[in-house]
């Protein structure tokens, strides 16, 4: 790529982006966020363009965080989700893929619980595609949302100490997020559950701990996951009562944090289970921030994949 | 730009540009009677130094300052759809609402018209001024579109093929204008 250029039709996932990507898509984001604070929150950058969002699993925040993205830039957008959609009526995937393509979108949005899929797509298909998130693979929105954040409290990345806590194991924002912190120099420390932590998970260049009090120490930024209770086929652990007496983030534990901590949550959070509610109300807790910042950087990707397709074409 | 360019003319020295301003800042306050509701906004990039440049001159003359808003017009191009890949967003920042206000756009060379034009459409966005004047350093003609300036600094006549560069000391480390044509 050069200097100042965007060149992928597709955001898969961070791991192939290079830190010079991941700084356009930030700086785009950082400029785009001033237009959800004017008074007509609309510019009409990709006016004509369609973009689908297929969601083939359930999801609220990503997916209107999306739809507010592309409204924002005036794009027409189109929702399917899987349970209104044949693939309730057993059409497989590359078919509604097909179908949808026949369409002409511009750009499509897609999350599905099988990692690879937007991949798979993104190779077969014309149309632009962005991951919303597949399986426990990658979810690169949302690394990106998480780093602006980081970005606009700390004005840096590089050698912050970044502490990611929880089911490590089910996580897609995890693997996004290590992709990007590593890339951007940042110093990531896993910590959860053993029976919640990947095998070998020091092998993706990080620190992994076991105690949440490691893992606090130091910290610049404490990222706590949601305990995917959906996802627990076999119980990881006892009871989420005794979840939250090890690894929930609690005011008292706070207390031996590094001074100007941040605490983040990718949502939807369970309180009471890995966060305490005055902590996620709380002065250091910059979660709502995270949701606000998530529109900016969709508008971001959205708008510098739809240049890159006009390249293509 | 494919192929290099040369010198073909200097415009303007330093020390012109520094009278031409003098001169459009009072054009602007005889126009308006003073500084009173007045907000001069800066098309990125070297619009800004150019409303700076009138800014100051006109608190030198008037001892009051004027708000100066910058304004970038990348999201409103008609031209997105063209060129690939994107150019790059950078930050719109009004140093407050412009309602009722009496806006000076301010842009270094007027050409086309279309970056006018995207400027305009995107004030549309913030509210409704009372009244947009604009400004220009360097008219160089060749308007795809109806749009002509209120505040002209310099009319240079100027072929298609060349580009007229307005240098600033804050963007590009001189005051200058000058005409480069293809070698």
């Amino acid at each position: 790529m050069t200097q100042e250029g965007w060149t992928r039709k597709d955001l898969v996932g961070i791991a192939d982006l290079s830190p010079q990507e991941i700084q356009l898509i930030l700086d785009t984001a950082e400029s785009f966020r001033e237009v959800s604070e004017r008074p007509i929150k609309k510019v009409p950058t990709l006016r004509g363009k369609t973009v689908v969002n297929l969601f083939f699993e359930a999801s609220t925040r990503t997916r209107s965080s999306f739809e507010i993205a592309e409204k924002r830039l005036s794009a027409d957008s189109l929702n399917f989700s899987s349970a209104s959609s044949s693939l309730s009526k057993g059409e497989s995937l590359i078919d509604t893929a097909l179908n949808l393509q026949a369409m002409a979108p511009d750009l499509l949005v897609i999350r599905h619980s099988h990692p690879g899929v937007p991949h798979m797509l993104a190779e077969r298909l014309p149309s632009g595609v962005i991951n919303a998130g597949d399986g426990a693979h990658e979810h690169p929105t949302q690394a990106l949302l998480d780093a602006l954040t980081i970005l606009q409290h700390k004005g840096r990345l590089e050698g912050l100490k970044i502490s990611i806590v929880g089911d490590i194991e089910h996580s897609r924002v995890v693997r996004s997020n290590i992709h990007l912190l590593n890339k951007m120099g940042a110093e990531v420390t896993l910590a959860g559950p053993r029976t919640m932590m990947p095998v070998e998970a020091e092998k993706l260049g990080v620190r992994v701990v076991y105690t949440l009090d490691e893992a606090i120490k130091g910290a610049d930024v404490i990222m706590m996951l949601r305990v995917q209770l959906e996802r627990q086929s076999r119980l990881a652990f006892p009871s989420t009562r005794e979840y939250f007496s090890l690894f929930g983030l609690t005011r008292e534990r706070l207390k031996r944090a590094k001074r100007g901590v941040i605490i983040m949550h990718p949502g939807p959070m369970n309180r009471g289970v890995e966060i305490a509610s005055d902590v996620a109300d709380g002065p250091y807790s910059v979660i709502l921030e995270q949701v606000a910042n998530g529109v900016a950087v969709r508008m971001a990707v959205l708008y510098l994949l739809a240049g890159a397709l006009q390249e293509a074409a | 730009m494919s192929g290099g360019l040369k010198l073909k003319k200097n415009v303007l020295s330093a020390q012109q540009m520094a009278r031409i301003l003098r001169r459009m800042a009072g054009e602007i306050l005889e126009r308006n009677g003073g500084v009173e509701g007045l907000m001069l906004v800066g098309i990125r990039t070297r619009g800004v130094p150019m409303a700076e440049g009138l800014a100051a001159e006109i608190e030198r003359s008037e001892g009051q300052k004027v708000p100066i808003g910058v304004l970038d017009i990348t999201l409103y191009r008609d031209d997105l759809s063209v060129i690939a890949p994107q150019p790059v967003v950078k930050e719109t920042r009004l140093p407050g609402p412009v309602e009722d206000q009496t806006l000076v756009l301010c842009d270094d060379v007027l050409y086309t018209g279309r970056t006018i034009r995207a400027a305009l459409d995107a004030l549309t966005d913030y509210g409704r001024p009372r009244a947009v004047q604009l400004a220009v350093l360097v008219d160089r003609g060749h308007r795809e579109l109806p749009i002509q300036a209120d505040f002209v600094g310099r009319k240079i006549a100027s072929a298609a093929d060349e580009l007229v560069e307005v240098r600033f000391v804050d963007t590009d480390g001189e005051d200058k204008v000058t005409i480069m044509e293809p070698e």
